[in-house]
């Protein structure tokens, strides 16, 4: 599984990484995690509401700051 | 009745009295300078602080209505002066944080937004938004909150429609330029208690990130209250000098605050004889222009582009401070 966190480096950004960290950690599953604040790269997933979730290649969660426990429905 | 809107649930004259009650209870003097100092502080801090959560809850379910993928989507169906309106108001709705503002400048773009309105969208969002509006009605009056607004909203209209006029296009940063996708991204329906969920997370992250701003800005105000004698403000920003509204203007622009937090810094000065003008400029300034977003914003538009959208804002806020000073015996 592959899981990327869009965001310009801002603390909300920041805090749905940690979200999505735990996450993973509390499944227990085997998932790399990315934190991408390149502009051009955030650009190709056509979000404009940061921070967003992206898991294997799907936007599902954009503009929102996400809990742990949140972010674990979506794994 | 209007009047007791204005002075007790806006205004909270109550919360006011009651404080001096509890000052001189435990033996403060509230009309000596310390006390008063004390007095205008925790009053400032618990208006301020009841108007946030308040404002921000029921902002931010407006807001949930309008995603920008919405907004955009409304803007793209008008044209000419009439696509820049729309996107100033909509700036005033769309909620987005500062590191929202390229990938929300690149999405507009992308779709093929002509550039003048995003612009217009960009400008009023952070100078104008709903929580200004009903902050400025509790401290200065509904007739300047409203004027305040519709300024506001005139600057994005005729900054945007300037920056169309100069076609920059090619002042967008390349990579967003070539970049032709436009992916459209379905946003989900919220339900009621979606929405409430939303405004409730929304006043609880907003309150943890401007409070501190709210302390040092009534702080500054407290000191500005009692300390500062009337005869500096009045010398520097009252009548007598007329570079006041540029001065407030350069000054405000590099600081970085919320408008929660420049509003105390306003009413203090304003109760110590600045004019109204020099007053709102500088907390246009304040909100509109800021180092941190100058430096984003960079990343996704060539220097001239900046050096126009700083300019243009600038002088839309200098202009709306000197005709402010002119009608300010409408308005007070």
């Amino acid at each position: 599984m592959n899981i990327k966190v869009l965001g310009g480096g801002c603390k909300s950004c920041e805090a749905l990484l940690a979200s999505a960290k735990e996450a993973v950690a509390q499944k227990g599953i085997d998932a790399e995690i990315e934190y991408i604040t390149d502009m051009e790269k955030i650009m190709g997933f056509g979000v404009m509401s940061m921070p967003a979730l992206i898991i294997d290649g799907k936007v599902v969660s954009a503009g929102k700051v996400l809990k742990a426990k949140d972010v674990e429905k979506f794994l | 009745m209007w009047d007791f809107i204005n002075t007790q649930i806006l205004g909270m004259k109550w919360l006011s009295i009651l404080i001096s009650k509890l000052l001189s209870a435990l033996g403060v003097d509230t009309d000596s300078r310390i006390g008063g100092s004390i007095q205008f502080f925790f009053y400032d801090v618990i208006k301020i602080s009841i108007f946030l959560c308040l404002l921000i809850f029921v902002i931010s379910y407006i807001q949930s209505f309008f995603p920008p993928e919405r907004s955009r989507k409304l803007m793209g169906k008008f044209r000419g002066i009439g696509a820049n309106i729309v996107g100033a108001l909509l700036g005033t709705v769309t909620p987005f944080c500062s590191c929202s503002s390229i990938p929300i400048f690149m999405g507009f773009t992308s779709a093929g937004l002509p550039l003048g309105v995003t612009f217009s969208f960009l400008i009023s969002s952070p100078m104008v938004d709903l929580g200004s509006l009903v902050l400025l009605m509790s401290i200065f009056g509904v007739r300047i909150a409203i004027v305040y607004v519709v300024m506001g909203l005139m600057i994005a209209v005729v900054g945007g429609s300037l920056i169309e006029k100069l076609h920059m296009e090619d002042q967008i940063a390349d990579f967003i330029r070539n970049a032709n996708s436009s992916v459209d991204i379905e946003t989900p329906s919220l339900t009621v208690k979606e929405r409430l969920i939303y405004a409730k997370d929304q006043v609880v992250s907003t309150v943890k990130k401007v409070f501190p701003y709210i302390l040092i800005g009534v702080g500054i105000g407290a000191v500005i209250h009692n300390w500062i004698p009337e005869s500096w403000v009045r010398t520097v920003l009252g009548g007598i000098n007329p570079f006041g509204v540029i001065l407030a203007t350069i000054l405000g622009i590099p600081m970085y605050a919320d408008i929660f937090g420049v509003v105390p810094i306003a009413e203090a000065l304003l109760s110590k004889g600045a004019l109204l003008g020099t007053i709102l400029s500088f907390m246009m300034a304040v909100t509109t222009l800021s180092l941190p977003s100058l430096i984003m914003l960079k990343k996704a538009i060539k220097t001239k582009l900046l050096g126009i959208f700083i300019a243009i804002c600038t002088v839309g806020i200098i202009i709306v401070g000197y005709g402010f000073n002119v009608f300010q015996y409408l308005f007070i």
